[in-house]
């Protein structure tokens, strides 16, 4: 049996999956200021009878690093950055202890200007007495060259608890969002340690010593013990749990538009063919655009609890949310208010959505019903407009190669999946406006709790070869081997796929199962004069997302012994 | 957080699949390094940098500037309909007002492509320019447009199409044609005689430094524009005069090409020739970026950059301001220029063989245009290639008075298929191209 939990902001969800399908699931308040009991009481009741021997592992998604980003939470962290010419780095900055020392490399990865580690000892004292205990580390370009970031982490390494190495957290190249990223590792890595240990712990005190591992924004997850290395990848998983709880039920081609409606916002992703499509660089969060891969979302303010206006005749939904529907027990009318008066739902205080509809009725001149019905289309049209702006922003993603955007061909969605708790609601007048299916993912209220049971384990690797250098070098994965002159593209992605491999058994991938691809290979000549000198080859593999084998969609249930 | 002071747009299309040939300057690899320095630079999340997605021009958008030979798609790839297409999208992004500036950093260029395309020459198969230029007045009713070429090759092709059009200022900087291919754009290259003073050609001896760029466009080309008054100012942005570049001899930096950008202050930049593509090439490319957008450089240089070894000397500095005062009186001068080149006879006629170095083709050339005091004049081109044979290209200029629509109509109808293999009426005032049919 797999638990999955989802941390979402009203509600927390969790679902407990076996060989029989769902055995349980539950929904408990989330109370923000304490996630750690929300978790526990989260598990404790989707446990609740059930013999812990049965139970294999548990995957958690939280809110907890998101929080402390947003609310500004974060603890003191010191960070060293080289950038040598370009851009200032110091127009980076991040926190209240950001140095910039010289030391540079050019885009071939090469050192133009040697790191001052003098600089980089000087940094040193400032940080202890700002309470630094933990440092991150970055340098333009050290994807290709990670030499100056490791020796930075070398000098640093015996005054911190731990140091944060730039190229360790992503492939990409990006120096801005390097910053960003490192420093967000560090900064989450305390909370997110004291947190899940805690967690477990606590867990093993009831019995329940299972595996423990966390959802990620990119829809997969990691083992508890690689996410001491990568704790900023845990930011933002929520959207990435619904998606991962629609494609049980997604259609296997063609493309779908998934949407989770939720009390506050409406949250949509893309499906290609059965598997979600990521976004191009990484999340952003409050200030912070950083590298960490995750799956294209797009949110607006639309949801069940939204605050209805009317402006010059005007009726618009959200972006705002005031509290709870009227229906129970909230202040302003909500689209909840208008299923309640259209008896879409049962259950709440009618009279109360009755007396916050009737002035918007009065001033539409529309009976009580018909006001109902077009707030509802109000808010269904405004969820159309949103899926309509992210696929334009989809279909607009430069490419760069003749033959992409010669085959390139748009992307429409024909199938429409809703989840959350106005699901079906929701998905009946949708039907009137998509051109295409449009169904109710089954176990809508939690299927985001069962997209986290059911995610498998994701990694991805970037490897750059320079055959004129005769270096091969996959930052992330702490690899740099010395190649051949005679290395070719096909060497590369035997390199990165096996690299990948690695990478994904460390995160806890089951090696009977892995689904490794090549997303990306490009070998250029590199010519000088009238000599080819060598080659830049660049490789990226990755795992994509998915769920994990041994799950069986149609009849809901886990077919593995193992599980 | 940086925040770009103009909103630019930024078509960037490096084509990582295209190549003249494996080993030519023009191959998969040339933006490699620029897109690795861009990238990392993190430009494109700087709030007001905008990235567009390329359009892909359509045959009437080529055919509003080029006679092809024998058609399109013979002398384009798909890659130039995604070049050119990408010098349109910024141009509409501009002019819709989506973006303040914008620069397409697309290849394969085309500066050298003139009106008349038998193939393609210095990298050049169609006029990426002169493509978008034409449609935004198609579109947009722009009318003045100034075109400042700062590629270290003479744009002998975009002066060839525009030689003509007294509404499109044509100024070309480039190493002195006696030492450097196409070995054209001399002092007296000065337009025909419908639009004398509308070309200006300024010639730079080889190792000109920032000094001596940056002088000239302060001093010569930003009054000039002044004067003129373009509604659209395009820099057909080339990198070649940068000092590391293989294939020519000039000492420009990235520091001064960003310089350059923020005095010129145009509204479009296309990216046309450089090949150091390791050297320059992401360097000068970042500070064009930066530099459109309003944002500061003074950080940007290419590693183990030292001004003083590039310096240009005295003789130098003393040349390009000569050079630079024949040019602004030959401006002031420009309509006395006009009488003299009037009073030459058969000055409506030119008779020219073209190279094509790279397809490796001659062309002979022989042109007659109207003169004409109320357009451009309708204009006549009869071209033969060792390898196609003859044919007759009539052209309408945009603004053509009745005169000169009779008189290309009349050259156009009274034409034979017995003399051309082909012949063709540009047509721009209908927006029509034609090609007469054999049995008419």
């Amino acid at each position: 049996m797999i638990i999955g939990l989802d941390v979402g902001g009203t509600h927390t969800d969790a679902v407990l999956i076996s060989h029989s399908g769902i055995e349980k699931e539950v929904k408990v308040p989330t109370d923000e200021g304490h996630l750690f009991e929300t978790v526990l009481s989260g598990i404790e009741a989707v446990t609740a009878g059930v013999d812990p021997k049965g139970i294999r592992r548990a995957v958690l998604s939280t809110t907890l690093a998101a929080n402390i980003v947003v609310q500004q939470k974060l603890p003191p962290v010191g960070m060293i950055v080289a950038g040598g010419p370009g851009l200032d780095p110091a127009e980076f900055r991040v926190g209240d202890h950001y140095v910039v020392v010289k030391g540079a490399l050019d885009h071939r990865g090469r050192e133009i200007e040697a790191l001052a580690e003098d600089q980089v000892e000087a940094a040193i004292e400032g940080f202890k007495k700002g309470g630094v205990r933990f440092v991150g580390v970055a340098t333009k370009f050290s994807v290709h060259n990670p030499d100056h970031e490791k020796r930075m982490a070398e000098i640093l390494a015996p005054h911190f608890e731990r140091v944060f190495l730039g190229h360790q957290l992503s492939g990409n190249l990006n120096f801005p969002r390097r910053i960003a990223t490192t420093y967000l590792n560090a900064a989450v890595y305390p909370i997110h340690r004291d947190f899940f240990e805690a967690v477990k712990k606590s867990l093993a005190q009831k019995g329940l010593d299972v595996p423990l591992r966390i959802l990620k924004p990119d829809g997969g997850n990691m083992s508890f013990d690689s996410s001491f290395d990568d704790p900023a990848q845990t930011i933002l998983s929520g959207p990435s749990a619904s998606v991962m709880g629609a494609l049980a039920y997604a259609p296997r081609s063609g493309a779908t538009l998934v949407l989770d409606i939720g009390g506050t916002t409406t949250d949509m992703a893309v499906l290609i063919d059965g598997v979600p499509l990521l976004a191009p660089q990484g999340i952003e969060i409050g200030p912070f655009k950083t590298l960490i891969r995750a799956l294209q979302t797009h949110s607006i303010g639309v949801g069940g609890d939204s605050t209805i206006h009317l402006e010059d005749g005007r009726l618009t939904v959200g972006p705002d949310r005031t509290g709870r529907a009227m229906v129970y027990g909230g202040s302003a009318p909500t689209p909840t208010d208008a299923f309640c008066v259209l008896g879409l739902i049962n259950g709440g205080d009618r009279d109360r959505s009755v007396q916050g509809l009737t002035p918007i009725a009065q001033k539409l001149g529309l009976s009580l019903e018909n006001a109902a019905v077009a707030i509802f289309d109000q808010a269904c049209r405004q969820i159309m407009a949103g899926a309509k702006e992210m696929m334009a922003r989809i279909n607009s993603k430069p490419v760069y190669t003749v033959h992409e955007l010669w085959e390139g061909s748009e992307i429409k969605p024909r199938h429409m999946m809703v989840l959350g708790a106005p699901a079906p609601q929701f998905a009946e007048k949708l039907r009137t406006m998509f051109d295409g299916n449009v169904t109710v993912v089954p176990h809508w209220h939690v299927a985001n709790a069962l997209g986290c049971a059911l995610a498998r384990t994701t990694s991805e690797v970037t490897l750059f070869a320079d055959t004129a250098e005769q270096v091969a070098v996959a930052a992330g994965e702490h690899f740099s081997r010395d190649i051949p002159t005679d290395f070719n593209l096909e060497n590369a992605q035997e390199l990165a796929l096996q690299l990948l491999r690695d990478k994904a058994l460390r995160r806890g991938a089951n090696p009977e199962h892995l689904e490794l691809e090549v997303t990306e290979a490009y070998q250029f000549n590199m010519i000088r004069g009238f000599h080819t000198i060598g080659k830049n080859i660049r490789v990226r593999a990755q795992i994509k997302p998915g769920l994990i084998e041994g799950y069986d969609p149609v009849g809901g249930k886990l077919r593995r012994e193992d599980l | 957080m940086l925040q770009a002071k103009n909103k630019t747009g930024l078509v960037f299309f490096p084509a990582f699949d295209w190549a003249i040939s494996p080993t030519h300057p023009e191959r998969e690899e040339r933006l490699l390094y620029t897109q690795d320095q861009v990238f990392e630079e993190g430009l494109l999340d700087i709030d007001g940098i905008v990235e567009f997605k390329p359009d892909l021009v359509t045959i009437k958008d080529v055919q509003r500037v080029h006679f092809c030979l024998p058609d399109p798609w013979a002398v384009m790839t798909e890659s130039h309909f995604i070049s050119a297409g990408g010098a349109k999208t910024i141009g509409m992004a501009v002019m819709e007002g989506k973006v303040d500036r914008g620069f397409a950093l697309v290849r394969p260029p085309g500066h050298h492509a003139n009106r008349v395309v038998h193939g393609a020459r210095g990298f050049c198969n169609v006029n990426i320019e002169a493509i978008m230029i034409e449609y935004l007045r198609r579109a947009y009713g722009v009318d003045r447009i100034a075109i400042v070429d700062t590629d270290c090759h003479h744009g002998d092709g975009t002066q060839d199409i525009y030689w003509h059009d007294p509404d499109t200022l044509f100024i070309s900087i480039h190493q002195d044609g006696r030492t450097l291919y196409p070995g054209s754009g001399f002092l007296n290259e000065i337009g025909g005689p419908n639009a004398v003073g509308a070309t200006i050609n300024i010639p730079l001896p080889p190792h000109t430094s920032d000094e001596g760029i940056l002088y000239t466009i302060k001093e010569v080309v930003m009054p000039i524009l002044a004067d003129f008054k373009p509604e659209l100012i395009i820099n057909s942005a080339g990198q070649d005069n940068h000092y590391s570049d293989p294939i020519t001899n000039m000492n420009f930096s990235a520091r001064g090409y960003a310089e350059l950008t923020r005095m010129l202050q145009a509204d479009i930049a296309v990216l046309e020739g450089g090949y150091s593509i390791e050297g320059a090439l992401p360097y000068v490319n970042t500070g064009i970026i930066l530099a459109m957008a309003g944002l500061d450089f003074h950080n940007l240089a290419e590693p183990n950059y030292d001004p003083e070894r590039y310096r240009q000397n005295l003789s130098t500095t003393n040349y390009i301001e000569q050079t630079g005062m024949r040019v602004l009186k030959a401006w002031q001068e420009r309509l006395k220029l006009k009488k003299l080149i009037r009073e030459e006879p058969e000055c409506g006629q030119r008779t020219r063989r073209i190279y094509y170095d790279t397809d490796n083709i001659y062309e002979t050339q022989s042109e007659t245009v109207r003169i004409c005091d109320d357009c451009g004049g309708a204009l006549r081109i009869e071209s033969a290639s060792d390898s196609k044979g003859s044919i007759l290209a009539v052209h309408i200029p945009r603004k053509a008075c009745k005169a000169c629509k009779e008189q290309a109509y009349q050259w156009y109808e009274s034409a034979e298929h017995s003399q051309f293999k082909q012949i063709f009426l540009q047509d721009r005032p209908e927006d029509n191209f034609l090609e007469k049919k054999k049995n008419a």
